[in-house]
């Protein structure tokens, strides 16, 4: 049969891993700050104490730091191994050389608005959907223009087979686009502001069947899909078993889809949705381990290669660590260990194995693997190469094994008794300085995976600039010859399957949805999942603003509001928190992790005098606290002038604001504003030191109206449920 | 919003039946999957799983520029 000639595109693959290396090291350098900052919490006040830089403080820069590992360096890790991946597996140039370009300058101009938008404030502070609506509309256009270019080059494949890779590189296409579009339906309100359109237990329930699902299919599925395409190539011999690589991609996209809730254990979701979380979290082993025995076997009788190539080292940690994480996490979905884990630092320990050894390790090996094959060219310094293998998994363990210990250590602490019952750790601030020396050991670890992964830079630079780059690589293969659509004789269901693109990616659609489908419509559907408290109403204009301000500083980063059932913890911050208290919370603000105490039952708890000094500077009220000072607001003029456009938007959500109160919104807002001040005149050292600044006017007015009211509808009168 | 897709959905009748057609549906395939895995020729699972390291091999590769 007559052989076509074609050019496989190197040079998208060569700004993908160019891309990745520059965004790595940003996203790493953002990440060692932010550990930095618990240890000196003063670091980034270049500009004197008094005068705090809003934009370098803790709640602004770890959105920052989450995203730009993510979405930018292992993104461009994804997209990196993709785009070479595809092409060979499919004997085909991308489909359109055009789309690839503005698939790859889109995304790098989605990274930049994220890396501008994120430390100004604007966030809808959803973990890992952070970004505002018209960001996520791009987001989405270049997902679209993504998408194109796959199925398009597997439409003009001329390879019959689709290999197991791209099979993950689909399912993560279609999940991501439909996960990142139900999180992220919001009500815009002004240019850069939107209300989730889902409030309370149904938008938390959403945000973690996205965040847990963004993990899923963004940071396992698609380096799945480069497991399966790189480990056999660099090792040179097939995949362990290819029957196995089937069962796991099945079971993985079926399963992972229903894990989310355990996320949520012990909170105000319903029951019946921990429970089937837990269940499906424990199941998800059994595929997860299938490809990480999978991945480590393939190497079986090549572990020789193993100890010579650093390729294969970075391999066989990142396939370990992808098993220590996927056995943590259904440890972590079962309820009593969850107990421990759920908002301490445990958590932050097992998402960066994920991240360092699973995703980081695995791109490392592919990017130094391609950098030989990019520019056709022997490595810089193999040398090099192994001393990053060597820092990096040395960082990998400073970083990790610290913060288990100070996981378990804290949340002992949290729940430790005296004997006539009280808290004996009653101090929240306790059990954070406890664990101080362990955030400092964690951010030594932080140092040696980024200085490893510095010399990956300066080792890829060096073997760019020694070789010389192949743009376009010649290679030929027969086109495809047409055979019926129906399946032919001898030909198996799943052979037949693997050769109808589209039906095959309509199939794991419909796997997915079911998941997510059981889980979240009952929700939505059923009145008595979210019993209604009379005595829980919307906020106010003031605490409207005041509860932007919280989102905008990123409060939720450390601050969780969301009190489990335990006697810990109703002893420390009073009543669990009910499912109906939630009901006007748009978007929720549960949290995920308490650096700081949960603050849901804050309201009233101290007076206004306080809040005001603790922003001001939170080590004044609490000594040895590592919250940021939030000077500025005490500085900034309160911007209310969107209130009615915002109290409008949230009507459309459900929210009964009556137009009267619409009307006079912003009377409201002066009046709630003017008594607080006076409030604050209480004090004498507020009226000697800010006496004549008319604090009414303020940010920090509307953000104590708001914590003043947090938990309190329900303190007020009936806890009796309707 | 949601409240507008909360009103068609709760208009269907039975629709508490559709979470437990889909668990079922979901061990159905399930199953189905790994009975037609296992019935897979060997010779084409050995093919397929050259994929990746056949492209060195038997394509030509030149330099272009």
């Amino acid at each position: 049969m007559e052989k076509e000639q074609f050019y496989y595109d190197n040079k998208i693959v060569k700004m993908f891993l160019w891309a990745t290396i520059l965004w790595g090291v940003v996203g790493m350098l953002v990440g060692l700050l932010v550990a930095l900052l618990f240890v000196f919490p003063g670091l980034l006040e270049f500009a004197g104490a008094d005068n705090a830089i809003s934009w370098l403080s803790f709640g602004r820069l770890r959105p920052l730091h989450t995203n730009a590992v993510i979405f930018a360096f292992v993104g461009n890790g994804i997209f990196l191994g993709v785009y070479y991946s595809t092409q060979r597996l499919l004997k085909a140039r991308m489909f359109n050389d055009v789309l690839s370009r503005i698939h790859f300058w889109g995304w790098q101009a989605i990274i930049v608005a994220a890396a501008i938008t994120l430390p100004l404030g604007l966030t809808s502070s959803k973990e890992y959907a952070e970004l505002e609506w018209p960001i996520d509309i791009a987001v989405v256009l270049i997902w679209v223009v993504f998408g194109i270019n796959l199925i398009g080059t597997i439409l003009k494949r001329r390879q019959r087979h689709i290999y197991v890779a791209i099979w993950f590189y689909i399912a993560t296409l279609v999940t991501i686009a439909v996960l990142y579009i139900f999180n992220n339906l919001e009500m815009p309100v002004t240019a850069f502001k939107s209300y989730s359109v889902y409030s309370g237990v149904q938008d938390a329930l959403v945000q973690w069947w996205y965040g847990h699902n963004a993990v899923a299919f963004f940071l396992t599925t698609p380096i799945l899909g480069l497991m399966y395409y790189f480990v056999p190539k660099v090792a040179n011999r097939p995949v362990y078993s290819y029957r196995l690589s089937i069962i796991h991609f099945w079971t993985l996209i079926f399963l992972y889809i229903w894990a989310g809730p355990h996320h949520l254990l012990y909170t105000a979701l319903p029951e019946w949705a921990q429970n089937l979380g837990t269940v499906f979290s424990i199941m998800l082993i059994f595929p997860s381990w299938g490809g990480m025995i999978n991945g480590l076997l393939t190497l079986r009788g090549a572990w020789d290669k193993v100890r010579e190539n650093p390729v294969l080292k970075f391999f066989v940690v990142a396939i370990t660590g992808y098993g220590m994480a996927t056995f943590e996490g259904p440890m972590l979905s079962f309820k009593n260990l969850n107990a421990i884990g759920h908002y301490t630092d445990w958590i932050v320990g097992h998402v960066h194995i994920g991240a360092l050894a699973w995703n980081g390790f695995m791109i490392a090996g592919i990017v130094y693997w391609l950098a030989e094959k990019l520019w056709k060219t022997e490595l810089y310094s193999r040398k090099l190469a192994n001393t990053h293998f060597w820092l990096g998994t040395l960082g990998i363990l400073f970083y990790a094994i610290p913060l288990y210990v100070a996981g378990f250590t804290q949340a002992f602490m949290w729940k430790q008794f005296n004997p006539d019952g009280t808290l004996v750790y009653g101090n929240f601030l306790e059990t954070v300085t406890q664990v101080l020396p362990m955030y400092a050991m964690r951010a030594i670890g932080g140092t040696l995976y980024l200085t490893g992964f510095i010399l990956l830079a300066i080792n890829v630079i060096k073997t760019a600039k020694a070789g010389s780059a192949v743009e376009d690589e010649l290679a030929e293969a027969a086109a495809l010859k047409k055979i019926s659509g129906k399946r032919v004789a001898g030909e198996g269901f799943h052979t037949w399957l693997e050769r109808k693109t589209v039906l095959f990616t309509i199939l794991t659609t419909v796997a997915i949805l079911i998941g997510g489908l059981v889980e979240i419509v009952p929700l939505i559907l059923v009145k008595s999942n979210i019993p209604t408290i009379e005595s829980v109403k919307p906020y106010t204009p003031l605490e409207l603003e005041g509860r932007d301000i919280y989102i905008r500083e990123g409060c939720n980063n450390c601050h969780s509001q969301m009190i489990r059932p335990f006697r810990s913890e109703v002893e420390r911050y009073g009543e669990y928190s009910k499912a109906g208290e939630f009901v006007y919370d748009f978007p929720f603000l549960w949290g995920s992790r308490r650096t700081g105490p949960d603050v849901h039952r804050i309201g009233g708890k101290y007076n206004d005098n306080w809040h005001f000094n603790h922003m001001l500077d939170p080590r004044s009220t609490s000594p040895g606290s590592i919250m940021p000072r939030y000077s500025w607001l005490i500085k900034n003029d309160l911007n209310a002038s969107d209130v009615e456009k915002k109290m409008e938007g949230l009507v459309g959500l459900g929210v009964p604001y009556s137009e009267e109160e619409i009307a006079g919104a912003k009377q409201q807002l002066l009046a709630q504003a003017k008594q607080i001040e006076e409030n604050l005149r209480q004090d004498p050292e507020f009226v000697k030191n800010y006496g004549s600044s008319n604090m009414q006017n303020k940010e920090i007015v509307a953000l104590i109206a708001y914590l003043q009211r947090l938990g309190t509808d329900i303190k007020a009168g009936q806890t009796a449920l309707k | 919003m949601l409240k507008f897709i909360k009103h068609n959905l709760e208009g269907i009748d039975g629709v508490e039946i559709y979470p437990i057609i889909s668990l079922l549906l979901f061990f159905l395939v399930f199953i189905t999957m790994i009975v037609f895995v296992f019935k897979l020729p060997k010779r084409r699972i050995d093919e397929v799983s050259q994929l990746p390291l056949d492209n060195d091999n038997n394509i030509k590769q030149l330099k272009h520029e």
